[in-house]
């Protein structure tokens, strides 16, 4: 049985799964598999949250918990997983330039978002202090991986990705925000995602790829 | 009540027309939502000029003169770019660009963005308004591409991921400043994101973190405003999207996004002061101001043209709102109006130019006075108004924000009038050949539906000639919330 003690340390150690999965993230290739990594950063985001309702007695958590599993586990990547059949990209590929230079890049990011957190999470009076900084990390690590990748899924789950260290920012620095806005960030986010499958087929329509190398006449001349 | 009709017709407005928007009467129905929506606002108007500010729905609405003007305004030009549209997309349908289907898409997420941006003004949680501002975005994502051209997916793609990738660090300022509230507020209640509350304790807010929120709240919320170097997603919008996205786009969501900034200002200039902030927005603000007004002379694409304006003329409302004070407010506030006025009522007129020439293409587009002397007309005017000529409005308030800034901070003072100098020649030396000269465009299929941009124009001249002395009263006691 898990001892509300040990909740503090349980939670770090999620905290940097989430991190380690965000790594593994920049340095794969294949969409499918990045795919499964988001839905592993879900799995780990519920398996926090639940740990953090059941240390602050706060049973709104548990709520929001139930809708981690069910949109980032289950729903996003199922949804991600059929548009990537649909659109026959199963097996499709990117190379990456400089893996080793991205993670560097990566590296200076987790030690800026510490420094940054520093002075801020010793204010808070959650048990879950700590992980601001490795929130803020998942953030900008996502961000990189949006800003590294070319092919337009890749930047998607980039997103998704950034979005899932969001959310763990909410539930490390506040205990979670109200119910009401959390369901109305998931609204946003499933109908975006939504509104992307639908952009992916208008763009494989005109430009018969993915590849955002297409993306790119709109410069200023 | 009135919150409520304000809330609830456009969105009544997206159902119907996302039932009936493919029949031929769906732009009437267009139009007749968005009057019956002017028509509550100007009843909210009314409301809170005779009983001064109020709180609503649990708290979760509110109205005081800042927002209840800018609902106004958005109501107003929501309306007059329905008429404009409804001509406009029938010779678009005509030009084969779009058939009936994607009318509909278009009729029903354009009540949508409406309802999302009211709700953005009105929420009183900071939660909500970035839920709303997301939603806004959402709903303008495809209607950037309908035409499904190469350019126009390329376009909305920037858009969404540029202000989607924006608005989410301006989610992660609303986590920090809920994480210093819930200190100060705690968590029963839900009141410690009600801006009316935090609005109460800010003095109490933890400085640090606040500090930090607004960081990601101006890049956050700043993206959308379209401050630069953040920018990037602006000009291709506006001039790959249809021409009535293109005039709400620059004439209300702009502004919007502008107005969750200064919200998040007053909060965080009660904790940290106001050094930071102001320092920060006239930092973005100038810069904007300046790169506008400087892409502008690149640009071969009328619309792109005016995209790049509205960035420039973002920027300067930003500077102004960092120099801070009832004066330079209320120029911001006067700005963001006439701004508002002036470039949707130049999109009206430039969209229907492009139609008659056939292409958006600057150099394409000759002696428009030739063909129809009301766009040609209403093109010159609305440039001339836009680049601060008196005695249009536009000159009233860019002569406030110049004479504040000599007073409190004459270094910006060259600058500012850098950004005005080269966007007057940029854009009067693009628009004269455009407008007068021989002609070889076509007139258009249906008679274009230009009497809102000759009563925007109206406007933004009386704005200019003779302030009535209540909407003075009305912007002052809007400049004073601001601080």
């Amino acid at each position: 049985m898990v001892t509300r003690a040990s909740i503090g340390p349980l939670l770090n150690v999620l905290a940097s799964g989430l991190l380690l999965i965000s790594f593994a993230m920049l340095s794969r290739r294949r969409t499918q598999r990045l795919i499964i990594l988001f839905a592993w950063q879900g799995a780990i985001l519920f398996l926090s949250t639940c740990l953090v309702a059941y240390s602050s007695g706060l049973t709104e958590l548990y709520y929001s918990a139930a809708l981690t599993l069910i949109l980032k586990v289950i729903l996003l990547p199922w949804i991600l997983h059929r548009l990537i059949s649909k659109l026959g990209a199963q097996w499709d590929s990117e190379t990456l330039v400089n893996i080793p230079t991205t993670m560097l890049v990566g590296l200076v990011l987790v030690i800026f978002a510490f420094g940054l957190t520093q002075p801020i999470s010793t204010l808070a009076t959650t048990i879950t202090r700590h992980t601001l900084g490795m929130a803020l990390a998942v953030i900008l690590l996502a961000f990189l991986m949006m800003i590294t990748r070319r092919k337009a899924l890749t930047q998607v789950i980039g997103f998704l990705a950034m979005e899932n260290g969001l959310f763990f920012a909410a539930t490390s620095a506040t205990y979670g925000m109200p119910m009401v806005i959390e369901l109305g960030i998931a609204l946003d986010l499933l109908v975006g995602v939504f509104i992307l499958g639908i952009f992916f087929f208008q763009i494989r329509e005109q430009f018969d790829s993915l590849d955002l190398h297409h993306l790119e006449a709109l410069k200023e001349d | 009540m009135e919150i409520l009709l304000v809330l609830g017709l456009p969105l009544l407005g997206a159902v119907t027309l996302a039932l009936f928007g493919a029949r031929r009467f769906a732009p009437e129905l267009n139009v007749g939502f968005s009057l019956a929506t002017l028509a509550a606002a100007a009843l909210l108007v009314l409301r809170v000029i005779h009983y001064g500010p109020m709180l609503i729905g649990r708290e979760q609405f509110f109205v005081d003169s800042f927002n209840v003007f800018l609902v106004a305004l958005t109501a107003f030009v929501g309306f007059t770019t329905a008429i404009f549209s409804r001509p406009y997309m029938r010779i678009e349908e005509l030009h084969g660009s779009l058939n009936s289907l994607r009318l509909r898409l278009y009729h029903s997420m354009y009540q949508l963005f409406m309802a999302a941006m009211f709700l953005a003004l009105l929420t009183n949680n900071m939660g909500l308004l970035w839920v709303a501002m997301e939603a806004a975005t959402l709903s303008t994502v495809l209607l950037v591409s309908l035409y499904r051209t190469k350019a126009s997916l390329e376009a909305a793609w920037k858009y969404f991921i540029l202000c989607g990738v924006g608005i989410a660090q301006a989610l992660f300022g609303t986590i920090l400043l809920y994480f210093a509230a819930e200190q100060t507020l705690g968590r029963e209640g839900m009141t410690a994101l009600l801006w009316t509350h935090l609005n109460a304790v800010k003095g109490h807010l933890e400085p640090r973190v606040l500090g930090l929120a607004f960081v990601f709240f101006l890049v956050g919320y700043g993206t959308k405003v379209g401050l630069a170097p953040l920018h990037n997603w602006l000009p291709d919008a506006h001039a790959e999207g249809p021409t009535p996205v293109s005039a709400v786009l620059s004439g209300l969501l702009l502004n919007v996004a502008l107005y969750a900034v200064i919200r998040c200002k007053v909060l965080v200039e009660g904790s940290i002061g106001v050094l930071l902030p102001s320092r920060m927005l006239m930092t973005f603000g100038l810069l904007s101001a300046i790169l506008g007004a400087f892409f502008l002379w690149r640009q071969r694409d009328i619309k792109r043209l005016f995209g790049y304006s509205s960035i420039e003329h973002m920027g300067i409302i930003t500077f102004a709102f960092g120099l801070g004070g009832p004066v330079a407010n209320f120029a911001a506030l006067l700005h963001m109006t006439v701004h508002s006025l002036t470039k949707s009522s130049i999109f009206f007129t430039a969209g229907h130019a492009s139609q008659a020439a056939g292409t958006q293409n600057m150099d394409g587009i000759r002696g428009l006075v030739g063909v129809s002397p009301t766009i040609g007309w209403g093109l010159m005017l609305g440039s001339l108004a836009i680049l601060g000529m008196p005695p249009f409005g536009v000159f009233s308030s860019e002569f406030l924000i110049l004479i504040t800034a000599m007073r409190g901070h004459p270094w910006a003072t060259p600058f500012l009038l850098i950004a005005l100098g080269v966007a007057f020649a940029g854009i009067f030396g693009k628009v004269q050949p455009m407008v007068f000269g021989e002609s070889d465009a076509q007139p258009l299929p249906h008679s274009p539906a230009l009497v809102p941009v000759f009563v925007h124009l109206a406007m933004v001249l009386v704005l200019g000639l003779y302030m009535p002395p209540a909407l003075a009263e009305w912007y002052r006691a809007a400049a004073r919330l601001i601080g």
